[in-house]
């Protein structure tokens, strides 16, 4: 390899170029402090009836499907005319078995974990969400809650079916930000997706799910 | 190497990768400007992508506080740029992933080819990414008998029909859907003979075509839009899912990322998260955005490395003005926005980092050998309206930094003419945008415009090309003015 016929290790190397760069390019005066003027906080309280309406908004606009459900228990009702005419769908290990016991639907439990034949080979994936965006319509899974699960379950099969609940709802972007883990995978979805590669223009479903269902959990219409 | 050389700034090396055409912006602008078709296709997307951008931006309320965000955030992030690589590469390694450095392009493609061999692997599966197309990576690869497949759509098509990339986040975007189609027909193996022009159904023919590779692919190779310092978060920003294909599935993740992705916090996120998709796709948010530290035992690639890429990125860190270059997210509104980008297209600028933000980010990555050196006709290719700064997400002052460039060239290489010392003057005079319109108002770009009202001559080597453009410039406005008055 390169680095071994060096005099000093590429990192050395590189290290020192940027030491001396910084300086020589420093700006005179220094460097103000980050302003941080923007919203931290956006308009609608977190979990409040109107963030959730207006997540139902921003996600429709994507051309997911919004189903609503006015507590835990309306659930089940809710998954099982979502997912009619599925025949298979895989749940992380922990999503609540209360969701699925009653479905006429084949559940695959991704535990032990699938591959990704397996994976391939059924219709649907059904998860919670740790947080939702509605400023943009977001939802965000983190990888390794119990109802979210490897990242891979989420991606493979065609059709997502994700429930969120209303206390998971926040209205900007720094707010969801705040209530995340980053070490642990995350996937921020908006929409099933799509492609702008073609002259510009959106359009959906390309590789990952082309079909997303978001299920509303909470609060009846504000 | 020798060690006399530890510690200097430098240039990226000649002979390696994609940072530079091989004829000036003059001659290869005016082949562009000949293809009508290629005008048209660029036209359309861009018009498309403005009008979606600015509803979205609008919506906004607190845009310019965003923006000012971005670019302190940026501006604190060169001021300690080794500091924050090593606390990066510390975070990374804590989570289990393994940090490579690079000083040039040569001696990334020889860092990723020998991770790749080590797999056993001679089949790679890439997402879209600027820093391998800069460094010529595919090439690298294939020299050593390993085949890099692009995932991506409009790099797909890019690298389908041989072509080069033109645009940051459309690297097809000279493309319109019939010339896609005429391509999907003749290079993908096994594509429908009905394949029709619908974008919905090109979109199905490159996602049966691809997903055979992503769920069996063992190894990826990724760029990175963002890396936060202190959690070692890394961040890529897609649309169709490819890139969480990349990211999930295979067993060995490359990711090469240039030095100047990192930022402080991972709490910088919610401000990049905000301005980027909204400048770049013109959407709330993009489809898909994936973040990961190191390795997930029992998720995703059990194998990370990350490749750090200096690559000419200290020689513009060197110099006060022009780091602010490498504060560039790559949103691409600024190519979207611009008059000459919209009428030559990307390839004319030779490099990978096309439009506006490459006419001042590639001479400062490659230097300039000398005033036949392709690189130095750049920082001309604009009319210098200024519609670049005010669509920059991170408010970077291309305008400012494009005749700060011109003056640079000029003194560096050549027995100045009287309109190259009057540019300098100009340059002087353009500490802020503010000031910058003004000194343009004094200027008067109408002055260079003759009687059928389009710009007929720009100052030298402007002037080579400008015969063939046919932009309206009314003597009593600016450019800008007439920009603006007759964008709205
Ligand atoms: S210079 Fe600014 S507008 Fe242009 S691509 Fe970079 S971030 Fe976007």
């Amino acid at each position: 390899m390169v680095e071994a016929d060096a005099l000093v290790s590429a990192r050395e190397e590189v290290l020192a170029r940027l030491r001396a760069a910084r300086d020589a390019g420093a700006p005179r005066g220094g460097v103000p402090p980050t302003p941080r003027e923007y919203r931290r906080v956006g308009a609608l309280a977190a979990g409040s009836a109107e963030v959730v309406d207006r997540l139902e908004e921003t996600v429709t606009e994507y051309r997911a499907v919004v189903f609503r459900a006015a507590g835990p228990g309306d659930v089940p009702a809710v998954l099982a005319s979502v997912l009619e005419g599925v025949g298979s769908v895989v749940v992380p290990p922990g999503l609540p078995t209360t969701w699925t016991d009653g479905l006429a639907v084949t559940v695959r439990r991704d535990d032990p974990p699938l591959s990704v034949p397996e994976l391939d080979g059924l219709d649907a994936v059904l998860t919670g969400a740790s947080v939702a965006i509605a400023d943009t319509g977001t939802l965000v899974l983190a990888a390794g809650e119990p109802d979210q699960g490897r990242r891979a379950i989420t991606l493979v099969p065609d059709h997502h079916v994700c429930v969120v609940d209303a206390a998971a709802v926040v209205s900007s972007v720094p707010e969801a930000l705040a209530r995340l883990d980053p070490t642990r995978p995350l996937t921020f979805v908006s929409g099933p997706s799509a492609t702008s590669d073609i002259e510009l223009d959106r359009v959906e479903g390309v590789h990952g799910p082309r079909r997303l269902d978001v299920v509303l959990v909470g609060p009846p219409r504000a | 190497m020798s060690s006399t050389d530890l510690g200097m700034p430098t240039t990226a090396p000649d002979g390696v990768g994609f940072l530079r055409g091989s004829e000036p912006f003059p001659a290869a602008a005016h082949r562009a400007l000949a293809d009508t078709q290629l005008r048209r296709n660029l036209g359309h997307a861009t018009r498309t992508i403005r009008a979606k951008r600015a509803g979205v931006v609008a919506e906004v309320p607190d845009w310019e506080e965003l923006r000012r965000a971005g670019e302190a955030i940026k501006a604190d992030t060169m001021a300690r740029l080794p500091e924050l690589l090593e606390q990066l590469e510390a975070s990374v390694t804590a989570r289990g992933g393994v940090v490579h450095w690079a000083r040039d392009a040569t001696e990334a493609n020889a860092i990723v080819a020998g991770l790749v061999r080590d797999t056993g692997a001679d089949e790679v599966v890439k997402v879209k990414s600027i820093a391998t197309q800069e460094i010529g990576l595919n090439e690298a690869l294939a020299e050593q008998g390993i085949t890099a497949t692009e995932t991506d759509l409009a790099e797909l098509i890019v690298q389908l029909s041989d072509d080069r990339p033109s645009h940051f986040l459309v690297p097809a975007i000279h493309r319109n859907r019939s010339e896609i189609r005429d391509i999907f027909l003749r290079a993908m193996p096994g594509v429908d003979p009905d394949l029709t022009d619908d974008p919905r159904r090109l979109a199905m023919a490159a996602r049966a075509h691809l997903r055979r590779k992503f769920l069996s692919a063992r190894v990826a190779i990724s760029g990175a839009n963002f890396a936060a310092a202190d959690t070692g978060t890394i961040s890529v920003v897609e649309s169709e899912g490819n890139g969480r294909m990349c990211l999930t599935l295979p067993d060995t993740l490359i990711t090469v990322m240039g030095v100047e992705k990192v930022v402080p916090r991972w709490s910088d996120m919610e401000v990049f998260l905000q301005l980027l998709p909204r400048s770049s796709t013109g959407e709330r948010m993009n489809p898909y955005t994936s973040t990961w530290s190191g390795v997930t035992p029992g998720d995703g690639p059990q194998t990370f490395h990350l490749v750090l890429l200096d690559n000419g990125r200290s020689n513009v860190l060197a110099s006060e003005d022009g780091r602010s270059a490498l504060h560039c997210i790559r949103c691409s509104a600024c190519l979207n926005v611009c008059p000459v980008y919209e009428r030559t297209g990307g390839h004319a600028y030779g490099s990978v980092y096309p439009g506006p933000i490459g006419a001042v980010l590639s001479p400062q990555l490659t230097g300039i050998s000398g005033p036949d050196d392709p690189n130095a006709s750049l920082p001309y290719a604009s009319s210098l309206c200024g519609a670049c700064f005010d669509a920059c997400p991170v408010r970077i002052d291309i305008p400012n930094l494009l005749v700060q460039q011109r003056a640079a060239s000029i003194a560096a290489h050549r027995t100045p003419t009287a309109q190259d010392l009057a540019m300098r003057t100009v340059a002087a005079a353009m500490v802020s945008p503010g000031r910058f319109r003004a000194a343009e108002r004094v200027l008067g770009l109408g002055r260079f415009a003759g009687r059928s009202g389009r710009i007929r001559f720009l100052p030298y080597p402007g002037s080579q090309w400008t015969s063939a453009r046919d932009a309206p410039a009314p003597p009593a406005e600016t450019f800008r003015q007439w920009w603006k008055r007759t964008r709205s």
